[in-house]
């Protein structure tokens, strides 16, 4: 599905330690496409809001350097088990995609 | 033309339930947030012009206090993992950028007060190069500096 974030957060002693996955393309516009031999046009993940129930504790800015798929770990303190972990991204075409999962 | 707030929707209610998702969860409007994505820092073609664009400075002090986790030699270089940990307090934001890379500044992180300083991701490392981490703690700017060779470039070129 197009646009889902995948995360796994996990409590260790008191941090909340996040990983998440991103699907996107992330090309950087220099990619040429093998059979018309056009460049491939830049669109790539600009924006990523990382919210703890609620509330944005990290707010990432990527370039089209992140790799495809971006991946990204963070940790923040002041977490509990249960707590929702979201993650929001907008891409450079103002496409949007999103994940939330449980902290263990 | 389509104003741009209608096209928006219009995407939404083909994409599903994104948008919706995406404004739930705090995140204003895709535009307004795309407004404040450092457009110039990411634009900027050298390291001092990424620096300044991000921080409106360049004047970064080398710190041993930022470490930089990265491997020595990458096999391949679309695919790079590096992890930036600072053990300063105050930081406001963390960037981290390929020297060789075309537009060097791969990504920018702001911090709040309960995010820990540190950020961990995947970059494209085109060419052997210093993979350079700026931060931004307590108002001041600090630097430190890693090689990564890379084997195979990874900018698809």
């Amino acid at each position: 599905m197009a646009g889902k974030v995948k995360i796994r957060a996990k409590l260790k002693k008191g941090v909340a330690v996040v990983k998440s996955l991103m699907s996107h393309p992330m090309e950087t516009g220099n990619r040429k496409d093998k059979k018309t031999g056009k460049k491939i046009p830049e669109h790539f993940i600009e924006v990523v809001d990382c919210q703890h129930n609620g509330e944005t504790v990290l707010t990432a800015h990527l370039g089209a350097s992140v790799s495809k798929n971006p991946y990204l770990s963070f940790e923040f303190a002041g977490a509990n088990k249960g707590d929702t972990v979201k993650i929001s991204w907008v891409d450079n075409k103002g496409e949007t995609g999103s994940g939330e999962a449980k902290i263990k | 033309m389509i104003e741009p707030k209608r096209r928006l929707f219009l995407k939404a209610t083909l994409a599903g339930s994104t948008l919706a998702i995406a404004v739930g969860a705090g995140l204003l409007t895709p535009t307004q947030v795309l407004a404040a994505w450092p457009k110039d820092a990411f634009n900027a073609k050298s390291v001092d012009d990424a620096i300044k664009g991000a921080y409106g400075s360049s004047s970064a002090a080398e710190s041993g206090d930022i470490e930089i986790t990265a491997p020595q030699i990458a096999e391949n270089g679309a695919v790079v993992p590096v992890t930036i940990r600072s053990s300063m307090s105050d930081v406001e934001s963390i960037s981290v950028m390929i020297e060789k890379n075309g537009r060097p500044l791969g990504a920018e992180f702001r911090f709040t007060p309960r995010a820990k300083p540190m950020v961990s991701t995947r970059l494209k490392v085109a060419k052997s190069s210093n993979v350079i981490a700026v931060v931004k703690a307590g108002g001041k700017l600090y630097s430190a500096s890693k090689e990564v060779k890379v084997t195979i470039g990874g900018c698809g070129g």
